[in-house]
């Protein structure tokens, strides 16, 4: 069946407006336009220059541990009798996260741009972590901003963020989560123009950073082809992975979105269920809006005021998603589903039994998606979940819901 | 037309125009309403209006709590507009600008928005998060309703990026002092005034000075050379001190006014 509304690819995006079909754009304060301009030159210039991709693949392999393996997970296979499993395991990054690919490529910008001073945002802590991170290797200053209620529930992250050297400033606006963090770094951003480089951790923002930080990830997308070409001698079936901002699934989905027998799922963060309004699941229980420098899916009530987004993962407690997302979500190249709480932390602890890894509760949301979806393949079909990050800092969280005390 | 007749006005009388923020519906709807119609008596000449907005980013602490305070209130951009309305059924001289971020306007609907904007008496709109690049939005359709798109100038814009910020400019042209949020920074104001003639030399509209200007003192500074004087948040934060200490109604309002009243008797000295 062939349908007109349908691109020839899915790849072509974003346009010179930083728009993907109505999504996208750069929504941003005039002070800031001046910045988002210099950053999209300064990517087109690092982009041509052989020695910034060097310096790039140099660090990926030596500093962050790549290539991620693409792991067979043969005990979940059986648990479900359905198709191949594999996780592309981007949890045994340094620091524990997909998020370090994108900061490399950040930090680099940066230091071309001859900035000084990194800000970040983050949620669950692993954009912050990542960041401090790569900030510490390059002896650049860092300031984090972060909600309230995540320092409460990340302390582990928090601390290690200070380890590294970065200044946590703690969030009190709004609701104090992932959200009012990103405002107050814009903030921050609008007040430092000089010299500061904002590190953005998802998909998301003004244009240029929902392509840079999806080209930065697509290295995810780019190895599990190769790899499952090796191992299989074909491309995967299904793509699977969680998505807040949707900087992960990206990365993954990306370098497949032209491979038309490749079906895609994202599994968003349905919080106590979407019908409820304590979630987070911007795509199935929002509509287009502007906010953070990008038109995408927002949730947010009639008079256009955001709403507060809930999960039990802190890194997909967020009411927007990537305009990339909105936007292969309205021509259905991607499917977008959602997870509640009870059913990631039951995935993440048949993960942790079965397999041996400890899946951080953003990835538990795209595990606990399977026994829908190994329905809808057979057992001679290959499923790739990417595993994005790995769970000891969540095991707090998790005690407390399961009401251990640790 | 209101906007061009009072800086037209001021011009001839060599006086800076006098501009004040205030957020609709803060602390509640009819004590911002007694305020705000009651500012041009106390020598205001532009109103600023700002719709709430629960993630005002480029604002600092005190109009990011008005906001919320206003929205608690059950403040909405529909009641922003009736609220204009209404102070236009007595005042039909004083021009009204509406300021505030894009996505209640979106979804709101742009087209909508402007007519009803046009017919409360609305004569332009400052939307902080649409810069030039995304004019087709709502400042090429405004055009069409008789609404000026007011365009903010910053301490980043420079000379290659102004003709593109000034291309479809209209009303006057917002220079804001320093490169930060509102009420936070306090501008050097040589370096404002070195602004206001980079400024003139690219464009014929009136520039008005606004962000950081803190106190009678700061605004005099200000309206020695900017055609007007825009005071937010150290108007907004007598407010928010009156709710803190359980202050309301006309007591509040006495409050707000009589600091309005200072600030305008500073700006028209400015230039004695």
């Amino acid at each position: 069946m062939s349908d007109i509304n349908k691109p020839n690819s899915f790849t072509t995006g974003p346009d010179e407006n930083g728009k993907f079909g109505i999504f996208g754009g750069r929504f941003v304060a005039e002070t800031l336009m001046p910045l988002v301009l210099a950053l999209e030159q300064a990517y087109k210039s690092a982009q041509q220059d052989p020695s910034f991709k060097a310096e790039m693949d140099n660090l990926m392999q030596d500093f962050v541990g790549r290539p991620s393996p693409l792991y067979f997970a043969e005990r979940l296979t059986e648990f479900y009798k359905g198709p191949k499993i594999y996780f592309k395991r981007d949890e045994l990054n340094h620091t524990g996260a997909h998020k370090i690919n994108n900061c490399i490529g950040q930090i680099l910008l940066a230091k071309r741009m001859g900035k000084t001073r990194i800000i970040a945002e983050t949620g669950a802590g692993q954009h912050g972590v990542a960041t401090a991170t790569v900030a510490a290797r390059f002896g650049l200053k860092c300031i984090v901003y972060m909600g309230e209620e995540d320092i409460r529930r990340q302390s582990p992250n928090v601390f290690r963020m200070k380890l590294l050297g970065a200044e946590i400033i703690p969030v009190t606006s709004g609701t104090g989560t992932l959200k009012d963090a990103m405002n107050e770094a814009l903030r921050d951003w609008v007040a430092n123009v000089e010299d500061t480089f904002y590190i953005i951790g998802t998909v998301a923002g003004p244009h240029p950073y929902p392509m840079l930080v999806r080209d930065f990830q697509s290295v995810i997308g780019k190895e599990a082809k190769e790899q499952i070409l090796q191992k299989e001698g074909r491309l995967p079936d299904v793509l699977l992975a969680c998505i807040g901002g949707g900087s992960n699934a990206m990365g993954l989905f990306y370098p497949f979105l032209d491979d038309a027998d490749v079906d895609i799922y994202a599994v968003e963060a349905g919080g106590h269920g979407v019908n409820t309004d304590k979630h987070a699941a911007s795509l199935s229980g929002g509509n287009p809006g502007v906010l953070h420098g990008n038109r995408t899916y927002l949730l947010q009530n009639r008079d256009g005021q955001i709403t507060d987004a809930h999960s039990i993962s802190a890194g997909l407690d967020y009411p927007g998603i990537g305009p990339e997302h909105a936007y292969l979500h309205d021509v259905k190249r991607v499917n977008y589903v959602s997870i509640t709480d009870t059913e990631a932390l039951e995935a993440f602890q048949l993960c942790t039994r079965l397999e041996g890894i400890i899946p951080a509760l953003e990835p538990a949301h795209a595990l606990a998606y399977l026994p829908e979806l190994v329905k809808k393949f057979t057992s001679d079909q290959i499923i790739i979940m990417n595993m994005c990050g790995r769970g000891d800092k969540d095991i707090f969280t998790v005690a407390e819901h399961l009401g251990i005390e640790i | 037309m209101r906007l061009q007749k009072t800086f037209a006005r001021l011009k001839k009388e060599n006086k800076s125009a006098f501009i004040t923020f205030l957020t609709a519906g803060d602390p509640d709807f009819k004590t911002s309403k007694e305020i705000i119609s009651s500012l041009p008596k106390k020598g205001v000449d532009i109103i600023e209006i700002g719709f709430p907005f629960s993630d005002p980013m480029a604002d600092g602490p005190v109009i990011q709590a008005s906001s919320l305070r206003s929205l608690k209130n059950g403040m909405t951009l529909k009641k922003t507009l009736e609220l204009v309305k209404e102070i236009r059924n007595d005042n039909q001289e004083t021009p009204i600008v509406l300021m505030g971020y894009y996505n209640p306007i979106y979804i709101y609907g742009n087209i909508k928005f402007l007519k009803d904007a046009h017919d409360a008496g609305v004569d332009g709109l400052i939307v902080v998060d649409l810069p030039p690049e995304e004019d087709d939005e709502l400042c090429i359709p405004a055009k069409e309703y008789s609404i000026d798109f007011i365009r903010l100038c910053t301490p980043t814009t420079d000379a290659i990026r102004l003709p593109t910020v000034l291309k479809n400019a209209s009303g006057f042209i917002y220079y804001v002092s320093i490169s930060g949020i509102t009420g936070t920074k306090t501008p050097d104001f040589t370096n404002v005034a070195e602004a206001i003639k980079f400024l003139k030399s690219h464009s014929d509209l009136p520039i008005a000075v606004g962000f950081g200007i803190k106190t009678p003192e700061n605004a005099k500074a200000v309206a020695a050379n900017a055609e007007g004087t825009v005071v937010g948040s150290s108007i907004v934060e007598i407010i928010q001190k009156c709710n803190d200490a359980g202050i309301t109604g006309k007591d509040l309002t006495a409050k707000v006014l009589s600091y309005v009243e200072e600030l305008s008797i500073s700006i028209k000295e400015a230039r004695k």
